[in-house]
Formats: structure tokens, sequence, C-alpha cells
């Protein structure tokens, strides 16, 4: 699971508010280098919560990220090379993802995330 | 239904690449030329699709879906989508393909794609087929589109689906293992009107879905719904076998149609289009493949 997907995943159990950000547990991660593509990088930037990824980094070590962002960073080749690493090249494969507002654990196993919910939670 | 027929009878005289439901499309229906070599080159290839017996192998359907797409090919290209989605992507031969396509039209890392299954068994296949031949998915085993639907809405440009589609028992439906993957319920519907709404909230304003659907499904009503959303939609591929006949729909949004409420004119337009489908003959001998 990359942390692109982590900002897009919320707890889904019926009735559940505040279901995001699911905080990460990881046992196992790793980095994969993929292709650097500067325009999709600019386009995606506003549907990113910046904080949640800072966040997510932080759990697999990397601090790179600067805390206060703004779009006119997003001319600096170096603030990109670190988003694009952060957000497509960083790999959660064993750990999970907690709800915070049920504390509901979603496993993730061999890089993925299984949301898949117990009958009483639909 | 006098003047459906008058209709129906007019577009018959069209070609078959013209015939789309709607106006003032943003679909220009351009087509590429595939050669045999173009096709294995520009989508997943079978020896490398990893398997599971619990997983639904690459089919007819599978294979339609894919040359849906390859057919769509510089449309989608054109479109630049921003994220792609599958739902239901079994054993990862069509969301594989797809991004096997985009990235050799787009570049690589321009389109991020995700997939989803609620079979946890072909979600890892899935990553395996993905693997074996150099291209990234972000998979989640998850119904539908469960737990990405509140963050990513209007947000994917691209939805793929061969859903469950074979009319069963309504309790056969979202059974564990590959049961799954052909259990469609009443008439073959009840996964594909749960995906209906989804997609919709799911695909940005530019976004295009394309649906295998079984003639038995109905798939003038599933356009009639889709319209009412606010979608256009044509045939891109048509398959007939002795058993069954299949159709790969493409629903794209008509900015001329308001949601929930088209003019009588589009009205007009659209039953037209969708008693075509019933011209499955018509269909049969007019098809590009
Ligand atoms: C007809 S198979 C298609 C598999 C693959 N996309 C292909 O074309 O070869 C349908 C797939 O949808 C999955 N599926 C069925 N119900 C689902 C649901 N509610 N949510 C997500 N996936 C589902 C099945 O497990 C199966 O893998």
């Amino acid at each position: 699971m990359r942390l692109l997907t982590h900002n897009m995943l919320s707890c889904n159990i019926k009735g559940v508010t505040n279901g995001y950000p699911l905080t990460i547990e990881a046992s196992k991660w790793m980095a994969k280098e993929v292709d650097f593509n500067g325009d999709f990088l600019r386009n995606i930037f506003v549907k990113i919560e910046w904080k949640v990824l800072i966040e997510a980094a932080k759990v697999m070590g990397y601090t790179d990220l600067p805390v206060e962002v703004d779009s006119s960073m997003l001319n600096s080749d170096e603030f990109l090379q670190k988003f694009h690493h952060a957000l497509l090249e960083i790999h959660v494969e064993e750990g999970a993802l907690i709800c915070p507002e049920t504390g509901r654990k979603f496993p993730v196993h061999k890089g993925i995330p299984n949301m898949l919910l117990n009958e009483d939670e639909v | 239904m006098a003047q459906t027929q008058s209709i129906e009878h007019d577009l018959r005289n069209v070609s078959i690449s013209n015939i789309y439901l709607g106006s003032g499309s943003t679909d220009e229906s351009r087509h590429e030329v595939l050669t045999p070599s173009k096709i294995a080159s520009q989508s997943a290839q079978i020896r490398l699709v990893s398997s599971h017996n619990e997983v639904y192998e690459p089919c007819d359907d599978s294979f339609a879906l894919v040359d849906a797409l390859l057919a769509d090919r510089t449309n989608l290209i054109g479109l630049k989508p921003t994220f792609c989605l599958e739902i239901g992507c079994g054993s990862g031969y069509v969301i594989t393909s797809l991004a096997i396509m985009l990235k050799s039209g787009i570049g690589g890392g321009g389109t991020q794609f995700f997939a989803t299954d609620i079979n946890t068994q072909a979600a890892e296949t899935t990553t395996s087929t993905l693997q074996s031949h150099g291209v990234h998915a972000d998979i989640i085993a998850t119904d539908l589109a469960s737990g990405l639907q509140k963050r990513m809405e209007g947000m994917v440009d691209v939805i793929v689906v061969n859903p469950p589609y074979v009319p069963t028992p309504e309790d056969e439906v979202g059974c564990d293992g590959i049961t799954a993957s052909w259990a469609g319920g009443l008439n073959g519907r009840s996964v594909i009107d749960r995906i209906l709404p989804i997609a919709h909230k799911l695909l940005s304003d530019k976004g295009w879905l394309y649906m295998v659907t079984l003639t038995a499904n109905n798939p003038m009503q599933i356009c009639r719904v889709m319209s009412e959303y606010g979608y256009s939609c044509r045939i891109v591929v048509q398959r007939s076998t002795e058993e069954e006949s299949l159709h790969v729909i493409k629903f794209w949004r008509d900015s001329s149609k308001g949601s929930a409420a088209s003019t009588s004119n589009e009205g007009c337009s659209s039953s037209s289009w969708l008693s075509l489908l019933s011209f499955s003959s018509f269909w049969k001998n007019s098809s590009r493949h």
C-alpha cells in the first residue's frame, strides 16, 4: 500500500463519521523506485491531504517533507522529488490501518489493505 | 412506440462507429486500426497473468473489455486520466492491460491506477500479474469502492468493470471465492445496480465508465439509469456466442444533460439508441471484430 492510497482511504464502517485519517501501524515497509512525472504531481497536489501524508511518511521514518506548503513550491524540483517519493515510492507491506473513531484495525498484508467489513459493520 | 420505430430505422443506416447517444459529446469516437502485434504489446500477456483456483481467469468478457479499451485507446490517451479504477479486478488482466496501454501513450507516472476486489485471493493475484508486467496499481481488498468513496468523490477519470453479471439466486451474490466472480442475483443485476450510483459519485466531470453487460442484464435499462444521472453511452464492443451476447458499454457525462432532467429531445434519442440494443442481429453483422 502506497501513501497515495492511504491518503484516499477512510474507515467504511456504517455510522462512523470521523473515520479519516486511518493511523498506520507498519511492521514491514519498503521503497520502490517509480517513474517521476512532474505534471502528475502538480495535478494531484491540491487533492492530497498534506498533513496526513507527512504523518504517514514519518511512520516509515521519512521526515523530509516540509510542514508548510503552498502551490508555489510546485515549481521546485527538489520539493517535487520529495513529494514523489513520499506519495508513490514508500510501500507499507505488513501492518494495519486503525480507525481513529472506533479503533477497528484493518490489516495490511502483502501490501494490500483489507477494508472488508464484518456483517455487523455494514 | 411508432416514433421510436422510425428513429430506429434511420439509425440503422448510420455507420456503426457514429452511433452514440446524446449530443455535444466530448467523446470523439476515434478508432485505431489494431494489428495483432500492436494488441500484444498494448495489453497484458496471458502467459504472464497469475492464477489461483479461487480467482476468475481471463475469459471472453475480460477480452471484450480489454478490446474495448484498446479500440478507445486514442481517446483514453487524449483524456489524460489522473486516476483510473477497476472494480472487481480478478486476475488483474484488465487493469494490467489498461496500465500498459496508457503508459506507452501518456508516459510513466502520468496516471495512477487503483483496483479493488472483494476476494482477497484476487487482490493478491492481481498484484503479481501487475508485477510480472512491470506496471503498478494500488490494490485494495474491499466491497466495490468502499473506503475510497469519500475521499475520491469526483476524482476518478476512468472506471472499468467486468461485474458478476450471471443471473443466479440472490444468496450466491458476494459469496466467498470464485462464486462472487459470476453470481449476479436477479437478472444478474444485483452488483451492477450497486455499482452505478458509486461510479457516478466517483467519476470526475470528464470521467468515463466502461462496463461489461449481458443481454439478460437488460443493458437498455442500465443506460436509462445512467441517463438519469446525466450520462450518454455507446456500445464499444459487442460479442455474441451461442448462449450469450456481451456488450461493453462506455458511459460519459453529457454536459448538455442535466442530472435527472433529460429534455424530451434527449429522451427521444436515448430511447432510439436503447432499442437499437435489441437488434442483436444488426449488431452481430456490424461487429468490428
Ligand atoms: C467477472 S469477474 C472479472 C475479473 C476480471 N476483472 C476480468 O475481467 O477477468 C468479477 C470480479 O468481481 C469481483 N467482485 C464481485 N463482487 C464484488 C464486489 N462486491 N466488490 C468488489 N469486487 C467484486 C469478483 O471477485 C471477481 O474477481
